[in-house]
């Protein structure tokens, strides 16, 4: 209901602002206000969660927190708007979130027709499925006439569809908007499979299973789909989209470099590498061309270290390989065009 | 001079035809265009600030997506649905399954109500404290809280058992965390004739019942309406069952690797839902059949006893249709409340109107178009309810002789 409620609200909102959506005006809006309105996932370990001092934490927390230290010179100014699946392109497309860093695949018909921009891949994920283990199950083509909980408004709940459909099996799909009640109702049996993203199933697994009891469930080997999950602005504003382009960009190649947080200020004064220069600020220009200050890149890298440490810190111990994630130096994918 | 006595009012000469703005009529037209042009205006102005900013936004609007393919599944579906089917029959789905669900909460609500609003009447002591706390505890807890609260009750393993390798309560009869399974009855003509019975029952019934009330008025004899009209509503099925071969084949549910298969099936989150509605509403319900009776005056009863009828009777016969002229209004609101709280299933994930609708608002990102067209089925749906319970609230009314 609350979800419906938020809908109807932004509707509201799409009527009644005729303010926003001129040329730079996300980024005006920003600036303005101080503070970054960044979109994120209710609670899903290694992404986004508040802690017990209600702080965020998580990859794609940390993504938002770069973005602020760029524009606002300060990681801290950021404002965390926890959404459901079903809510999140409402609020951003209109205008209750600057920015939507929550775990949100990137499709065609998001990028156009719901008159998005995704600023590149945070993460390189694949769908999949977790079953307890006492079903004995070892492939999911065995999963022929399954109830299945997955959470709608997710390209989650087509794949799935598309997935049972190409290998002719059927199913009974339960769907719940809200990420704890559909990890409730898995736990508790109301569904034999719980499907999501393969990152997602790794953290439910570990922090929703019933009394700590993650041996008890096993993620199947099949990854149903190509998921890359990054953040999402709206269309109308070129620079604040190339600002958080950049800065998941700076954050990925501060790793090829060997910058992290702590290093980053030393590595400013000291390197005698032109591209740290160039990130780092140190060759100005960068910074300008992005109608920002040069120490932009500095800030980020700074304020939430380098993208392997953010891997480091949020997404190892939820126990995932660093897999297709590694620098593409490494043998992985995750690629960032240079900054010059 | 009687002529010049005539009044300027009564030849309709008045002395000048031009209206003063002080004129109570001309006032009254002029605030009406003006709160028009308001109305009108706002209206305007959110319509085309809408377009602009979704255009600046270039989002996509229309209603054509409404043919494209849904790609998503649905739990559970009175008609034909797969993910192969359009983002409309989505919505159909949604709006059949909002439909069930209030009219089976409609009927379910308004007997439960009845009963427990009589009996917070009743002489015994237990039983009007005991509906009395039954109206008191349920229509004050808020009815999102009590759809959660059922669904939490039967997704409970202490309560119900796993799917998975359940055994049956009885017969083929199995109520398991996933739902109540039971067979149901293979498809067969004689089933569909039995059920083609049932309105035809009902509408034999009706004029049955006119017959005798005419029959009686006229003569005064009595006819037992009740009994005869019963057995016609449950023999007329069953006669045209018989005539139709007397179907006897069943599908069971079977136990597979992932819990039960086949045969019927009610969900918990439709039970949820159901039993949420139905006892908050019922609460409602109660309050409003009590106050109904009280209303009348308790002469009708003393004078009913006087002429040696019996309690039933004076109840049904006379309080009761006194008491509905003040019980038909307000439970209205009541059937109308059910129905738009049956959004809240969404809540729980019975896939009604809203849930559906909001997942294709989400998956087409059109959501202008998804929030009319619910609005729009609501609005229908709501106008619907009101227009039949008026014209019903008009044929009991006392007709004047």
């Amino acid at each position: 209901m609350m979800g419906f409620k938020r809908t109807l609200a932004v509707a509201a909102i799409t009527a009644f602002s005729a303010t926003s959506a001129l040329a730079g005006a996300s980024l005006d809006a920003v600036v303005k206000r101080g503070e970054l309105i960044c979109g994120v996932n209710t609670g899903l370990g290694g992404f986004s969660i508040p802690d017990s001092a209600g702080k965020w934490t998580g990859l794609d927390v940390d993504v938002c927190k770069a973005v602020a230290a760029a524009i606002l010179k300060d990681a801290s100014k950021v404002k965390f708007v926890p959404l459901t699946a079903q809510q999140r392109f409402t609020a951003l497309q209109t205008g209750e979130v600057d920015i939507l860093s929550r775990n949100t695949t990137w499709t065609l018909t998001r990028d156009t027709s719901l008159g998005l921009n995704f600023a590149g891949v945070s993460y390189y994920d694949g769908q999949g499925f977790m079953v307890p283990k006492k079903l004995n199950v070892k492939s999911a083509k065995e999963l022929d006439g399954a109830t299945v909980c997955v959470q709608p408004g997710t390209t989650t709940e087509l794949n799935l569809a598309d997935y049972f459909r190409a290998n002719g099996m059927s199913f009974t799909p339960v769907v719940i908007e809200k990420l704890q009640e559909v990890n409730a109702a898995f736990f508790s049996g109301r569904c034999d499979v719980y499907t999501t993203d393969a990152s997602g199933l790794a953290s439910i697994r570990k922090n929703d299973a019933p009394n700590g009891k993650s041996e008890d469930y096993v993620i199947l080997p099949e990854i149903i789909s190509k998921e890359p999950l990054g953040p999402v602005v709206r269309h109308g504003d070129d620079q604040f989209f190339d600002i958080v382009k950049w800065t998941l960009n700076a954050l990925i190649e501060a790793e090829e470099y060997g910058v992290t947080a702590a290093n980053a200020a030393d590595m400013a004064k000291s390197s005698k590498n032109p591209g740290v220069q160039r990130l780092l600020g140190t060759t100005p220009g960068m910074g300008k061309a992005l109608g920002l200050d040069e120490q932009w890149a500095l800030r980020a890298i700074s304020a939430v270290g380098n993208y392997g440490e953010i891997w480091k810190k949020n997404i190892e111990p939820l126990g995932l390989p660093r897999g297709v994630n590694n620098l593409w130096t490494q043998g992985g994918i995750m690629y960032a065009p240079p900054a010059r | 001079m009687a002529d010049s006595s005539v009044d300027a009012r009564t030849t309709g000469t008045r002395p000048s035809t031009s209206r003063s703005f002080y004129d109570k009529e001309v006032q009254a037209i002029l605030w009406q265009v003006v709160i028009l042009t308001i109305v009108i205006g706002a209206g305007y102005y959110l319509y085309s600030n809408m377009q602009y900013n979704l255009e600046k936004r270039q989002i996509k609007t229309g209603f054509d997506f409404l043919s494209r393919e849904a790609g998503f599944e649905i739990g559970e579906s009175l008609i034909q649905y797969s993910a192969a089917s359009t983002y409309a029959r989505a919505f159909v789905v949604g709006i059949i399954n909002t439909l069930y669900m209030a009219a089976i909460g409609i009927v379910l609500a308004t007997i439960i109500g009845t009963v427990i609003g009589i009996a917070t009447l009743s002489q015994n002591w237990l039983v009007a404290k005991l509906t009395e706390w039954y109206i008191h505890i349920l229509r004050n807890i808020p009815v999102l809280l009590q759809i959660i609260f059922w669904y939490v009750v039967f997704l409970n393993d202490r309560f119900f058992q796993d799917a998975r390798g359940a055994e049956p309560l009885f017969g083929d009869v199995f109520v398991t965390i996933r739902g109540i399974y039971a067979p149901i009855p293979l498809a067969h003509v004689g089933w569909t004739a039995a059920l083609i019975a049932i309105p035809v029952a009902v509408v034999a019934v009706w004029i049955l019942s006119a017959w005798a009330k005419r029959r009686q008025t006229l003569t005064g004899e009595t006819f037992p309406t009740f009994w005869v009209g019963t057995a016609v509503l449950l023999g007329l099925p069953v006669i045209a069952w018989l005539a139709f071969g007397a179907p006897w084949e069943f599908e069971s549910p079977r136990a597979t690797r992932f819990g039960l298969r086949g045969g019927g099936r009610v969900t918990p989150e439709f039970m949820a839902v159901l039993v949420g509605l139905t006892v908050y509403t019922s609460a409602f319900i109660a309050e409003i059949v009590r106050a109904g009776i009280l209303s009348v005056h308790k002469g009708q009863t003393e004078a009913g006893r006087a002429l040696g009828l019996r309690d039933s009777t004076i109840m049904y016969q006379i309080i009761l249709p006194q008491a509905l002229r003040v019980i038909i209004p307000p439970t209205t609101s009541q059937y109308l409340n059910l129905t738009k709280n049956s959004s809240l299933a969404v809540a729980v994930g019975y896939p009604d109107l809203v849930s559906t609708g909001n997942t294709t608002l989400n998956q087409t990102g059109q959501a202008p178009e998804a929030i009319l067209i619910m609005m729009a089925v609501y609005l229908s749906i709501s106008l619907g309810i009101s227009l039949f319970m008026n014209w019903y609230n008009a044929k009991i009314q006392l007709v004047e002789r």
